[in-house]
């Protein structure tokens, strides 16, 4: 297992990379989709409110890890061909989804301290308050966290697109990079679609 | 990073206009305008009649009239402030600290139902009590109780029926009789709800009504036996029936003033008594009183010092959503504790980002009286 990371280091992402990627896209899709049902929901509202509070400090968790496996393993260069403005697209791109995934976490658990109520993640086990009460405070994060998260999801949207674009139209070995464990291979087929 | 011009073609505009690339592009375009899709759908973005939070809240906009920064429901109270002191007789139905020996402190609001902030208190406002428990390890317990011995509505969808027939008709500026009727017509258990409601006088007072929890929840022991449970909050005061005289009096807040003037003699106490449900009581309809022969248990005693016109902090900013419980305390199937958790915090959510006017219910501190 360790002998072909170590090879593959500069061509591929590292198999905790791909493991937190893919963990995580699960669970922040199913976030995105849990938080938006559960405002717009009577019955299912409280049971969406209980799996969504200890899920986003989970995902909280996980991008402090990521983020500390991201500085020990960067990502492997883009493809020299691509033009400028795709390059920056995509460094910007997950500049923002790394910060989105610890200020949305933050803002909801920051949005309950201000609003006093209680931060409960399973049962008796809760979180302490990080912001003193306040409902002023309370009414800008919550309004912060709803804004927030359709930027991440419209994110999400766009980092879809490009992913499915590299595997299916551009096909230079940024979507096997983070999507098989081989080694990216330097594609025959690359650059002659047509 | 050196450039390397053969590569570039492939990321070029003009390549995505090719046979092969085109259906390509089509199955990507499906595939995230569908996840958006998918997203809308969730949050009801193409089902307008889906009875959500917002259409809730609303509707109690549309019939109480637009009264920023005040609750959308139960607009009109007053803080309370206390304990409440376990004593043990609780623990073997729930292993939630509150029921253990000791006290805990307590914000409470005392209100009135409905949607105006000012309206004149009378015989027929139902009267309500909130509480929040502070346990000492950080777990709190919220709930809202009223005087009425059952709840008129079996779920949430007839509770916003009842609701919206009760809004003003533009013509007559009054509830359309016709609508009120219909509503009645299909929601037999409403009628027969009201009948026990009505079959009792409120009391004079908020001091000496007993305020019930109305929906069923479930106590879980430290064994993990779960047991259904009612529960209410009963005066130690006599009950006294409310008279005519006080509806006729010229002050439009005679029970909170009547309240307050009670807190600056002594404390109030209520007992909280606790009714265990049997096997076929139901839990998931609160129209439905249990047997009377059902045991009670007296777990505690909540004693309320004193009263404080709500304020920045105090129970003014604190959303009594009936599902905040401590661990030995759940929620049982009735479909209205979610329904009330998820209208609670959308009148919460408009209420903390509006500006504040005083309540109508000012506590006049006795010793700045001069």
């Amino acid at each position: 297992m360790k002998a072909p990371m170590m090879r593959t280091e500069h061509q591929h992402f590292s198999f905790l990379s791909r493991l937190l990627h893919w963990l995580m896209a699960i669970l922040i899709l199913a976030m995105l989709f849990i938080g938006i049902g559960m405002v717009a929901s009577i019955t299912d509202y409280h049971w969406l409110v209980s799996i969504h509070k200890p899920l986003g400090i989970l995902i909280l968790v996980l991008a402090v890890i990521r983020l500390v496996n991201r500085l020990i393993h960067p990502a492997p260069p883009l493809p020299s061909g691509m033009p400028g403005w795709q390059r920056f697209a995509a460094h910007a791109s997950h500049i923002v989804l790394y910060a989105l995934m610890f200020a949305l976490p933050l803002l909801g658990w920051g949005m309950l301290s201000a609003a006093h109520d209680p931060i409960v993640l399973y049962g008796a086990l809760h979180l302490p308050p990080i912001l003193p009460p306040d409902v002023g405070l309370y009414a800008i994060l919550r309004k912060a966290h709803t804004l927030l998260a359709f930027l991440l999801f419209a994110t999400v949207l766009a980092h879809l697109a490009a992913a499915l674009m590299h595997a299916l139209i551009f096909r230079d070995g940024v979507f096997p990079s983070m999507a098989s464990s081989k080694r990216r291979e330097d594609s025959p087929s690359a650059g002659k679609l047509r | 990073m050196p450039s390397d011009p053969k590569h570039s073609a492939q990321y070029r505009l003009s390549s995505l206009a090719t046979k092969t690339a085109l259906p390509r592009l089509v199955l990507i375009g499906v595939i995230v305008l569908g996840t958006a899709a998918a997203f809308a759908g969730v949050g009801g973005w193409f089902s307008p009649h889906r009875l959500t939070p917002t259409r809730i809240i609303n509707t109690f906009e549309q019939v109480d009239g637009p009264h920023p920064g005040f609750r959308r429901n139960h607009a009109k109270g007053v803080c309370i402030i206390g304990s409440f002191a376990g004593n043990g007789q609780g623990e073997h139905l729930s292993k939630a600290e509150v029921f253990r020996q000791g006290a805990v402190p307590v914000m409470g609001r005392l209100s009135l139902a409905g949607g105006i902030p000012d309206i004149p208190d009378g015989p027929k406002g139902v009267r309500s009590m909130a509480l929040s428990f502070r346990l000492p390890d950080g777990q709190e317990w919220r709930t809202g109780m009223v005087v009425i011995p059952v709840f008129p509505f079996k779920n949430p969808k007839a509770f916003y029926e009842q609701l919206a027939a009760s809004a003003p008709d533009p013509a007559t500026g009054k509830p359309d009789p016709e609508k009120m009727k219909d509503f009645a017509a299909h929601n037999p258990e409403t009628l027969a709800a009201l009948k026990i409601i009505t079959s009792k006088p409120f009391s004079t007072g908020f001091e000496n009504a007993s305020y019930n929890g109305l929906n069923a929840f479930r106590f879980v022991n430290a064994e993990g036996v779960s047991t259904p449970v009612r529960w209410s909050m009963v005066a130690s005061e006599p009950f006294i029936a409310e008279t005519p005289d006080q509806a006729a009096s010229t002050d439009k807040n005679y029970l909170f003033d009547a309240l307050i003037t009670r807190l600056g003699q002594g404390p109030l106490t209520w007992h909280l008594i606790v009714t265990v449900g049997q096997p076929g009581d139901s839990t998931k309809d609160a129209t439905l009183p249990w047997p009377a022969d059902r045991q009670q248990v007296d777990v505690g005693t909540l004693t309320i010092d004193h009263a404080e016109s709500e304020a920045p902090g105090n129970c003014r900013d604190i959303n009594y959503d009936p599902l905040v419980l401590p661990a030995g305390i759940e929620g049982s199937d009735d479909p209205l504790l979610s329904a009330r958790s998820a209208a609670y915090a959308q009148s919460f959510k408009r209420r903390a980002g509006e500006d504040k006017q005083p309540s109508a219910v000012q506590v006049v501190d006795p010793a700045k009286v001069p």
